[in-house]
């Protein structure tokens, strides 16, 4: 085991995937000379030259398509968008063009591409620069989408990606580059679609993925010390969604909230809700509840940035109503 | 403002070379094979047995298949989604686009695609594309592969007009002469964006002048001959191949019919005199007179050809009508890799 | 208005009743509550009361006539009413119960009709849009599936031998009202077969949620578990299958009939329990004799007999062996937390079961007045349904019959009976010595279904260890 940042840990995963496999380049604004706006394609320019590590113009529609017709004729790219905000852009090459490829051409031409980068909610960066879209993509039939939330899973999902043959939406949080932790050596690959449980628990399911993972650790360590044994699962793919583990927990434990950082409406929550309601309805012993971003843009004010986010206080309030502890 | 400015390229009134009669005789039977294809497939839409939109490329045959001509067996085509003629011209046969617009499982996308969705990876024809200009990129895309993999593909990307006033065009365009990728930006200026004039949406009359923002080499060309489009686009082919450098042709045309088939065919955006007059130069009345004026073709062998075509057409639909829906159990296939299916 | 006296299902299994005896002739006054007539049914014979008051004023069958159930036997109504009507159901109370509902249905309807018109040209117009607005609704077709009377409500034929006319409260007809509870909460409750509606919700708006059946329910107890003091408060916990347990099942019941049943024997040394009667009987002064029961009623001067003490030990021995204390349900194993023993009881047409309910807590007194009473009437066939169904272990005594040992037919659901042999004095080795002892043969018949060969004889050694230590009884 390896103690690193998970920003080194998708740098090693870039590299490793590079090394294995020619026909894998990294694409985006500043992954080359600047050495990454986030400093996770650090040194891979000297590593690989600029034909595979090629720096964009500001240009996310134009290079977002460029990356899905190499994919279409065999290349395996690697799309950084410096954050998901600019990807907006880009959504017409990711619906319209990444996702249907397939299914339109009845199976004659995939996409095989990986489009990463930073997502979630930030520190006072204001309404265009902290939001969260993974429900978005999650809602496209022909994507994939993966959100680590450690850097042993960042390291190992992004692997796991970048040899999927499909289209995989990689959103990475942004609060998330510094963190530490245990990164197995060698060969390490997180298969796709497969939920983690990052704390077992006998009294409630927290559901959660990315950023929320560690709010809900956090809420779950309060609640320990009011006796409530609370089980936090990781999905770590958002879709395909991992359902048998989130059943299988909630039919452990009667009683679930899920947590994300993005808005409630028809967020990855709705889904969630809507899988465990229609499977293990005879399971419950509470309504789900569920613990999102205010409904709001981002707003700049540090207090008012707080109250926005979801926080370990607002999981534990959830986690005691479905408790019935009031 | 109908009339076309005079196109700079111009092959000369020079006698057909007769080396080349074969091939200059299988143009010929292209075009009429798309006509007659054309011509079915809107009798086809009338009848219900082909749905949704349908955008037919009467008049503009010269163009695909004067192009296509020039190009390789390896390279990468994309296309809007007026792109039955391309289809074609590729070499997709006739029966596979007629049961594709049918929506039928022996379809070249097996009735999952549709008339704008056409592909046949095999031949490199990689798809009919249904938002206007998202398909630019991609070919920029498929240019970047054939130099990072280092081979002599070229990657030729077909659209109207109207997809050069959109960011795809720009971006991706950018991006190939930056790069210095071996892509073709083939533009089919048939003037008309849906019922939008040309002067009506871009503040540049001529199209081919976007290229210099891009230092990218360009030309204009005469759409309705077929051996002009055939010459410039072995011109554009060739400074891909050897230099690997982008080209973009504008390539004035005309579309005989509406924009698609709900669209009559002189709607209030144009007068029936316009579209009387741009029939006079309809590129395959004046390529098989050229046949027959330089003696590779005579009356009756150009009639028998049409004979020949007509009877191909009628063949691809009745095979059309003939072939079977998808399965149900396809709804669900082909949506990701390595799956039957995701629920 | 006249409404029509039914025959009513008078036992659970009852198809049809021969009208015995009519006890109201025509003309008699009738107060509701009265007897009508006898009714004998498949297991007893039964009253039929009146559901109205009035006059009772035409028998429709004659006594002695089978009827089968739901069919009219008399009218009750005012003196001059006309009986020849008196048998049309009550179309009032349905089509009241019909309207408001079909109102309110109504009203959803039309909306989405004009949504419908407005988004799609062409489409059918809907019933609400065919009608003038002004004009009432009239009751939708469909609505009256809705609202078609359950068989458990009032106005249901089956349960209501009286039908009425009048039209009854809409709010009669729900008859225990909604309990809020987790689907959890719901499943827990079918499972244990703990009906809701007494239970306080302690969630919002009192839903009842999980822990609020905590103290209410537990799981099948373990067999070394002791028997509670207190009727369990749930009185069974259902399993449902396993896969090998409905393997066992399936396999078994095909080599042997629908019940796949083995038997075990065992002896029962009776000589201390016969030492511990006789100084019983002295005490009560009674002069009892071997498998015979004295008829003194009541007090503290019943005699109890070796087939009480059997009851008793069988009740005793099965709240340690509660997987011999079940019920075969097709789909699942109901294990009983209660103990209700049926005895099985000669009467003159073939045989009935009476049951003592919660033998496990009845002292053997108890016990043997009850077994006197209900075997008393059922002789008489004056039992009530209620006191011969429900048993979770049969027991069957032949030993007065003289017989040696038997082996019994089981009574499903249930999932074992014992056959009960003689007393008998038998030549036994004991202490090293042959000698005289008073010996009795157990024999159980098990469904394998349910119980398994070392279960059954785990129980039967528990058994046999209570009967021949008599303390264990009254300790």
């Amino acid at each position: 085991m390896a103690t690193l940042t998970y920003r080194d840990a998708l740098n090693h995963a870039l590299r490793e995937e590079m090394q294995r496999d020619p026909n894998v380049f990294l694409m985006g604004e500043e992954v080359g000379v600047y050495q990454g706006a986030y400093k996770v394609s650090r040194g891979l320019l000297d590593e690989f030259g600029p034909m595979r590590v090629v720096d964009t113009p500001i240009t996310e529609l134009g290079f977002a398509g460029v990356g899905v017709g190499a994919a279409m004729v065999g290349l395996r790219p690697v799309i950084e968008f410096m954050t998901w905000n600019f990807a907006l852009l880009a959504v017409d090459q990711l619906v319209n063009s990444a996702a249907k490829m397939r299914y339109m051409s009845n199976g004659q031409v995939g996409v095989p591409a990986v489009f990463r980068g930073p997502g979630g909610s930030a520190l006072q960066l204001a309404s265009q620069h902290s939001q969260a879209f993974e429900s978005w993509y999650a809602h496209i039939p022909g994507l994939k989408v993966v959100m680590p939330a450690t850097p042993a899973d960042a390291k190992g999902l992004l692997k796991s990606a970048i040899r999927d043959d499909n289209p995989v939406i990689f959103i990475e949080g942004e609060m998330l580059y510094n963190i530490k932790g245990e990164v197995p050596e060698g060969e390490h690959v997180v298969p796709l679609g497969r939920a983690d449980i990052k704390r077992q628990g006998s009294d409630v399911t927290i559901i959660c993925h990315s950023k929320s993972v560690g709010v809900s650790l956090k809420a779950a360590e309060q609640l320990a010390n009011e006796d409530v044994d609370a089980e936090v699962l990781d999905l770590r793919t958002i879709r395909p969604m991992d359902t048998e583990a989130v059943l299988n927990s909630v039919a452990k434990t009667h009683r679930c909230v899920v947590v994300e950082e993005g808005w409630p409406f028809a967020g990855v929550g709705a889904q969630v809700v809507d899988t465990i309601q229609r499977e293990v309805f005879d399971e419950l012993d509470a309504p789900v509840l569920r613990v999102t971003g205010a409904d709001v843009p981002m707003p700049y004010n540090k207090q008012l940035e707080k109250a926005a986010k979801s926080d370990p206080a607002k999981v534990v309030s959830a986690v005691n109503q479905v408790l019935y502890r009031d | 403002m109908a009339s076309s400015a005079a196109p700079r390229s111009k092959t000369k009134s020079k006698g057909l070379d007769p080396a080349r009669a074969d091939e200059y005789r299988g143009w010929l039977r292209q075009m009429l094979l798309i006509r007659h294809f054309e011509e079915k497939a809107g009798e086809a839409y009338s009848l219900g047995k082909i749905g949704g939109f349908c955008h037919l490329y009467i008049g503009q045959e010269a163009v695909a298949v004067g192009s296509l001509a020039a190009l390789g067996p390896d390279d990468y085509i994309t296309c809007s989604y007026r792109e039955h003629g391309h289809a074609l011209a590729r070499g997709i046969s006739s029966q596979a686009v007629m049961a594709e617009l049918f929506g039928k499982a022996s379809g070249c996308t097996g009735g999952k695609g549709g008339s704008m969705h056409l592909f046949d990876a095999s031949l490199g024809f990689l798809g009919g594309h249904g938002i206007v200009g998202g398909h630019i990129p991609l070919t920029t895309g498929m240019a970047f592969a054939a130099k990072y993999r280092g081979t002599s593909q070229v990657a030729v990307c077909y659209f109207g007009e109207a997809a050069v006033n959109n960011g795809a065009f720009h971006e991706a365009l950018n991006m190939a002469a930056l790069w210095k990728l071996p892509a073709l930006y083939l533009c089919e200026n048939n003037r008309y964006g849906m019922g939008t004039a040309l002067e009506r949406a871009s503040a540049l009359y001529d199209i081919s002048e976007r290229a210099c923002s891009y230092d990218m080499a360009n030309e204009v060309v005469d759409g309705q001959d077929v051996l002009t489009m055939n010459a410039a686009m072995e011109r554009a082919v060739t400074r891909a191949r050897n230099e690997k450098l982008p080209t973009l042709l504008e390539v004035r045309t005309y579309r005989f019919m509406g924009h698609s088939m709900s669209d009559p065919i002189h709607g209030h955006y144009r007068t029936r005199e316009e579209v009387e007059g741009q029939r006079k130069r309809d590129p395959i009345a004046g390529w098989s007179q050229r046949l027959i004026a330089d003696g590779l073709m005579d009356e009756d062998s150009v009639r028998s050809m049409d004979k020949n075509v007509l009877q191909e057409v009628e063949e691809a639909y009745q095979f059309a009508d003939q072939a079977p829906d998808p399965a149900p159990e396809e709804l669900y296939t082909h949506v990701y890799a390595g799956e039957e299916g995701e629920r | 208005m006249p409404t029509n006296v039914v025959m009513e299902a008078l036992s659970p299994t009852m198809e049809e009743g021969r009208l015995v005896e009519w006890k109201k002739q025509e003309g008699d006054a009738v107060a509701v509550g009265d007897v009508l007539a006898e009714v004998e049914t498949d297991k007893a014979v039964m009253e039929l009361v009146a559901r109205a008051a009035g006059t009772l004023l035409k028998h429709i069958v004659e006594a002695g006539a089978t009827v089968p159930v739901s069919e009219p036997v008399a009218v009750i109504g005012s003196p001059g009413d006309d009986t020849g009507e008196g048998g049309k159901r009550g179309g009032g109370e349905a089509g009241a119960g019909q309207r408001g509902s079909g109102a309110s249905g109504e009203k959803d309807r039309g909306a989405a009709g004009q949504r419908d018109s407005k988004e799609s040209q062409g489409t059918q117009p809907s019933p609400g849009q065919s009608r003038p607005v002004s004009m009432p609704p009239a009751p939708p077709a469909g609505a009256a599936t809705e609202h078609r009377p359950s068989p458990e409500s009032p106005s249901g034929s089956k349960d209501n031998g009286v039908k009425s006319d009048s039209p009854a409260p809409a709010r009669d007809q729900q008859a225990e009202p909604r309990v809020k509870a987790s689907p959890l909460a719901r499943r827990i409750a079918a499972e244990r077969g703990v009906n809701l509606v007494g239970i306080t919700g302690s969630g919002p708006e009192g839903r009842v949620v999980a822990r609020d059946l905590e103290g209410v329910a537990a799981k099948a107890q373990s067999s070394t578990a002791p028997p509670p003091s207190r009727p369990a408060a749930q009185p069974y916990t259902d399993v449902p299958l396993s896969q090998i347990r409905k393997t066992i099942a399936r396999r078994l019941a095909q080599s042997i009939g629908p019940v796949p049943t083995f038997y075990l024997t065992t002896e029962v040394d009776m000589e201390r329990i016969w030492e511990a009667r006789q100084a019983q009987l002295a005490l009560s002064g009674a002069k009892g004799a071997v498998g015979k029961l004295e008829s003194g009623e009541g007090g503290r001067d019943v005699s109890v007999s070796f087939n009480d003490i059997t009851i008793k030990a069988v009740a005793l021995a099965l709240r340690q062996h509660p997987a011999c204390n079940a019920w075969w349900q097709d789909d699942r194993i109901r294990y009983w937390n209660e103990v209700h023993v049926s005895m099985a009881v000669a009467i003159e047409e073939g045989l009935i079961t009476p049951v003592i309910r919660h033998a496990d807590q009845k002292t053997l007194r108890e016990i043997a007045a009850e077994s006197r009473d209900l075997a008393g009437r059922a002789r008489e066939r004056r039992l009530k349904p209620e006191e011969y169904t429900g048993g979770t272990f049969s027991v069957s005594n032949l030993g007065m019959l003289d017989i040696d040992e038997f082996t019994a037919i089981i009574n499903p659901p249930e999932a074992a009976i014992l056959a009960v042999g003689r007393i008998g004095q038998k030549a036994v080795g004991h202490e090293d010595a042959v000698v005289l002892r008073r010996r009795m043969r157990l024999t159980m018949s098990c469904d394998h279904r349910v119980i398994d060969g070392a279960t059954g004889a785990q129980f039967l050694k528990t058994l046999k260890g209570m009967l021949e230590n008599p303390l264990t009884l009254v300790w």
